[in-house]
């Protein structure tokens, strides 16, 4: 049983996630600032978080920084409404492993919990263009080729990802096993939030669409 | 001053009202603010006005307090309320500065030397005074208040205009009129200028504040015309068709689209570039149909002339509207790509898909709207479908970049 706390600012919303997920999720908490979030993962010590973006006292980020920063392994599945491309870069690079949007149904968020619970990462269509977009628009020389710069096979991924396929679709089309297909998205992620590109940040701030 | 706007207003009631002085604003007597309320005018220009006359030639003192004494004062209940000395104060020094300017040159027996003087004057104190009654209130309180604190800075500039008019006096005999003139109206003018420091540096703030205010209020009436138009709209008709889901889902995503449209995206020409106009497309499909279409685009080119891309476009939405139409899948992925010399559109969905090779000869939607055209220019359309597998039809379609 995973263990989820829900950090969000809309009771409505919290609730509605709460009836949403499956049998195999148990929801130990909810938060609704960053306040009350830093002190319920504290206590709760949650296996997953789920993490809205805006949020009063410094939005998701904030509690990113402070949880992570006190060196806990807790881990974070970012939930928002919002598609900006500064918001989902941002969660990413605090330390989310995974990014989605609210209009996500309750399956394939049930689904994505148990996937960041299992370490791997969750990537929408929406992040996996972002990613393809912000990593092709590199023109600066890198500093880090093997950070900087996502494999063919990667790329790949990504793609069918953006093109709405599902985990195991990816993997039959590809001939690999989805742990495999896990295995490449969760190094993508690393890459994201461990590349030193500056390109990364200002992209997304330039890239003010959704 | 401050109720310059009330006494208007009643007065514009009635159609002969008479001159009253109101006490609460009033520098001297009042007779300035009545007779400015009377002609509609900004007091300060009657009060300018009243200083100059009486600098040439003492008209202005005689007219105001012939006027003073016709006109009855409006009755005021309780205390009288002070007078704002600062303003009287930089009324006077501009009427003592005039006076002695005129007396030194002989313009006040109607040189034209007191001219630029008296524009000077008049437009530093009508833009001092161009602000409404609420805001010029605060002004006169923040400014009577550092006056307060600045002693020293108007002590000084007091003894500034005391010096320059000795100086004066002083030199008259030796110089000829021009230099001690000259050397006077510098000394009055610095003398101003330190006195009326404060006030400016608090009026410059003011209305730099009052910039940011409007701005903002002006954002907060944006977003309330926005949530009133369109929001609180949609949630009207989304509850009178609450039985039939798939308008309610129409409904609710058309509003999420314009919303965030609203929030996060420029105002771009929807015809301009492919990703524009393949969201543009989208958009216009969802609402048609009611099946919610998520759109990606990674990189974007500039639409061609020949109409190559225009092609592409039109056998995406084709897939879009089969998608929607017949594959009964609860969402569209749509993800257009440009990258190098390629430009990529995938339409998918996860219905029921078909045999492709068991659609009839005369059903022309994929045969010759998608693939047909894709190919007459210089493209080419690929579908995979089958049976319960969903459906995904990809373009390509080489362009060239500027």
């Amino acid at each position: 049983m995973t263990r989820v706390l829900i950090v969000d600012d809309h009771r409505l919303f919290r609730s509605g996630v709460r009836a949403e997920l499956g049998d195999s999720i148990q929801v130990v908490g909810e938060a609704e600032d960053v306040e009350t979030a830093v002190k319920a993962i504290a206590e709760l010590a949650p296996d997953v978080v789920l993490l809205d973006v805006h949020m009063p006292g410094g939005g998701g980020q904030e509690v990113l920084r402070r949880v992570l920063g006190a060196g806990s392994q807790v881990r974070f599945l970012a939930l928002s409404v919002s598609d900006a491309a500064e918001d989902v870069i941002g969660v990413i690079r605090g330390g989310a492993r995974g990014y989605v949007t609210k209009n996500i149904s309750g399956t394939e968020l049930t689904d994505a919990i148990r996937r960041v619970a299992d370490g791997d990462a969750v990537f929408s269509p929406r992040l996996a263009g972002f990613v393809l977009d912000a990593f092709a628009s590199s023109e600066a020389p890198s500093i880090d080729p093997e950070l900087d710069s996502l494999t063919q096979r990667e790329r790949e991924v990504l793609r069918l990802i953006a093109r709405g396929y599902a985990y195991k679709e990816i993997a039959k089309e590809l001939f690999i096993s989805v742990k495999t297909v896990e295995t490449h998205v969760s190094s993508v992620l690393r890459k994201l939030q461990l590349s030193n590109r500056h390109e990364l940040s200002r992209w997304a701030t330039a890239r003010r669409l959704v | 001053m401050a109720d310059q706007k009330i006494l208007a207003q009643a007065g514009g009631d009635a159609p002969y009202r008479r001159m009253m002085r109101p006490m609460e604003g009033r520098l001297l007597g009042g007779v300035a603010q009545g007779l400015a309320a009377q002609l509609k005018l900004d007091p300060v220009v009657i009060r300018l006005m009243f200083v100059l006359l009486s600098v040439v030639g003492g008209v202005g003192g005689v007219a105001y307090a012939a006027l003073w004494m016709i006109t009855p004062r409006v009755p005021y209940e309780g205390q009288p309320p002070q007078r704002d000395w600062s303003q009287l104060a930089a009324f006077s020094a501009i009427g003592v500065a005039l006076f002695a300017f005129g007396w030194l040159t002989g313009a006040s027996q109607g040189g034209i030397a007191i001219l630029p003087f008296a524009v000077v004057g008049i437009g530093a104190l009508i833009l001092w005074q161009q602000a409404d009654p609420e805001r010029r209130r605060s002004w006169v309180s923040g400014a009577t208040k550092s006056i307060r604190k600045n002693r020293v800075r108007t002590l000084l500039g007091i003894a500034l205009v005391v010096i320059g008019a000795a100086g004066f006096l002083a030199a008259q005999g030796e110089l000829s009129a021009a230099k001690p003139g000259l050397m006077f109206t510098i000394v009055v003018v610095g003398g101003l200028a330190v006195i009326a420091a404060p006030w400016l540096a608090g009026l410059w703030k003011e209305l730099q504040l009052e910039r940011r205010d409007r701005i903002r209020s002006e954002e907060r009436a944006e977003v309330a015309a926005m949530v009133h138009d369109s929001v609180l709209h949609t949630l009207t008709l989304i509850q009178r068709v609450a039985h039939d889901p798939r308008e309610v889902t129409r409904l609710a995503r058309a509003q999420e689209r314009d919303l965030r449209n609203w929030l996060y995206q420029p105002a771009q020409d929807a015809d301009a570039t492919l990703a524009a106009a393949v969201r543009r497309i989208a958009a216009e499909e969802e609402d048609a149909h009611g099946v919610p279409i998520e759109v990606v685009c990674v990189g974007d080119i500039e639409l061609d002339s020949a109409g190559k891309l225009g092609a592409m476009l039109k056998a995406s939405r084709q897939s879009m509207v089969n998608a929607a139409k017949y594959s009964g899948s609860p969402s569209i992925s749509v993800y257009a790509e440009v990258e190098g010399e390629e430009a990529t559109i995938f339409v998918k969905d996860r219905g029921k898909g078909f045999d492709l090779d068991a659609v009839p000869l005369d059903r022309m939607g994929i045969r010759e709207s998608i693939i047909g055209r894709m190919e007459r220019h210089g493209g080419a359309a690929r579908v995979r479908t089958e049976p319960g597998e969903g459906t995904e039809v990809m373009l390509t379609m080489k362009v060239e970049r500027q």
